[in-house]
């Protein structure tokens, strides 16, 4: 990652980040009809975020063995609706741990 | 509506922003950004998921074609968000105050905004976002500061620690967003349905050796926009449904309830 790499990174974000925040704001005046069309905007986040997190959450930390222990526990706090921080926190903390018991023993 | 009502309103929001930045920042700074960048993106995106994304991307070496796509699918809810939002402010939006409440656009402020039985008025909107903004930014900067101060001043078996504590913060949004994604697929069998096809196909493009020669992020372009469309195609969502966006579903309120930022979801910013 160089200099340019970077910024021109963050300028390409930002242009398209506020290009879809905007749009409505500033042209449409019309609520969106098409119910297909209505269904893709509601359905896509959910699989954006289930490509950008499977299987790639499972290799995210140093070892397999933590990235698939806090991914069970993600998963498990989730599945019982616990809040975003508290599965995150929990998930943090368990990498921790595994991580921790791997490096005393090792 | 006044900008302090705003400002009160905002205020739980940004309490829940500050360690979802805070952790973005950590990860930005473990991936081997300079402290600075992080804290440049949270101030010129204001979003959760897009900035985690993106910034996974430049760090990967991705084309600006793959980053502009990416970025492009993961934040194309904020259009929806954008046109709804357009339908509740009042009368006195000339086009330069337009242009400074789009940069505002989040899950969060939206579903609050959205809560207000009146019409939207400017000052409000300033003081609700201004809010926000400042907890996502100081919380940035915070985890920015944090991890350059500590990477330099530890050594030797302290470091270890450290980096066990990077490693772990690797985890933190993958975790959370898990936690958008469970709560709506456990009580809807079609985003069930959905997020199944989803990993499925994310599965194939990192298993299989030349799919996953691609550069990154044309799997989450062509598996989340197929899987996608086939679903709306084949569950069309009723009328009565057609109240929810993304931002407000019964998850989401759940999540905001909690203080935590949905990171995009579903949401996110």
């Amino acid at each position: 990652m160089n200099l340019a790499d970077m910024l021109i990174g963050c300028a390409v974000m930002f242009a398209v980040t506020y290009a879809t925040k905007a749009i409505g704001l500033l042209f449409v005046k019309k609520p969106i009809k098409n119910k297909y069309v209505k269904s893709f905007l509601y359905y896509l986040p959910y699989s954006v975020l289930a490509v950008m997190v499977f299987p790639t959450i499972l290799f995210s930390t140093s070892t397999i063995w933590s990235g698939v222990a806090g991914t069970l526990v993600a998963l498990v706090l989730a599945y019982f609706r616990r809040g975003l921080l508290v599965v995150s926190v929990a998930s943090i903390a368990t990498v921790f741990l595994i991580e921790m018991c791997f490096m005393l023993l090792a | 509506m006044r900008f302090s009502r705003g400002l009160r309103d905002g205020l739980p929001i940004a309490l829940g922003y500050v360690p979802v930045a805070f952790a973005y920042a950590m990860g930005a700074v473990a991936q081997g950004f300079p402290a600075w960048f992080p804290i440049l993106v949270s101030a010129t995106n204001f979003t959760g998921t897009g900035q985690f994304a993106g910034t996974n991307l430049i760090a990967a070496g991705a084309s600006l074609a793959v980053l502009f796509a990416t970025m492009l699918v993961i934040n194309i809810r904020y259009a929806l968000m954008s046109v709804s939002l357009s339908q509740k402010l009042d009368g006195r939006f000339p086009l330069w105050k337009r242009l400074i409440v789009s940069f505002g656009v989040t899950d969060e402020n939206y579903a609050v905004a959205m809560q207000q039985p009146k019409k939207l008025n400017f000052s409000y909107l300033m003081g609700l976002m201004g809010c926000s903004f400042a907890g996502w930014l100081g919380g940035t900067a915070l985890g920015a500061g944090m991890s350059e101060l500590l990477s330099a001043l530890l050594t030797g078996d302290a470091a270890a620690w450290y980096d066990i504590l990077m490693s772990a913060f690797n985890i933190s949004l993958y975790a959370m967003f898990v936690a958008i994604v469970i709560p709506p697929a456990r009580g809807d069998k079609k985003v069930l349905l959905l997020v199944a096809l989803s990993i499925a196909g994310s599965c194939l493009f990192y298993f299989v050796p030349a799919l996953h020669s691609l550069p990154s992020g044309v799997d989450i372009i062509v598996v989340s926009v197929v899987c996608t469309a086939v679903l709306a195609f084949l569950f069309p969502r009723k009328d009565e449904e057609d109240g929810q966006t993304p931002g407000d579903t019964q998850d989401k309120t759940a999540a905001d309830a909690s203080g935590a930022p949905s990171a995009d979801e579903g949401g996110g910013q």
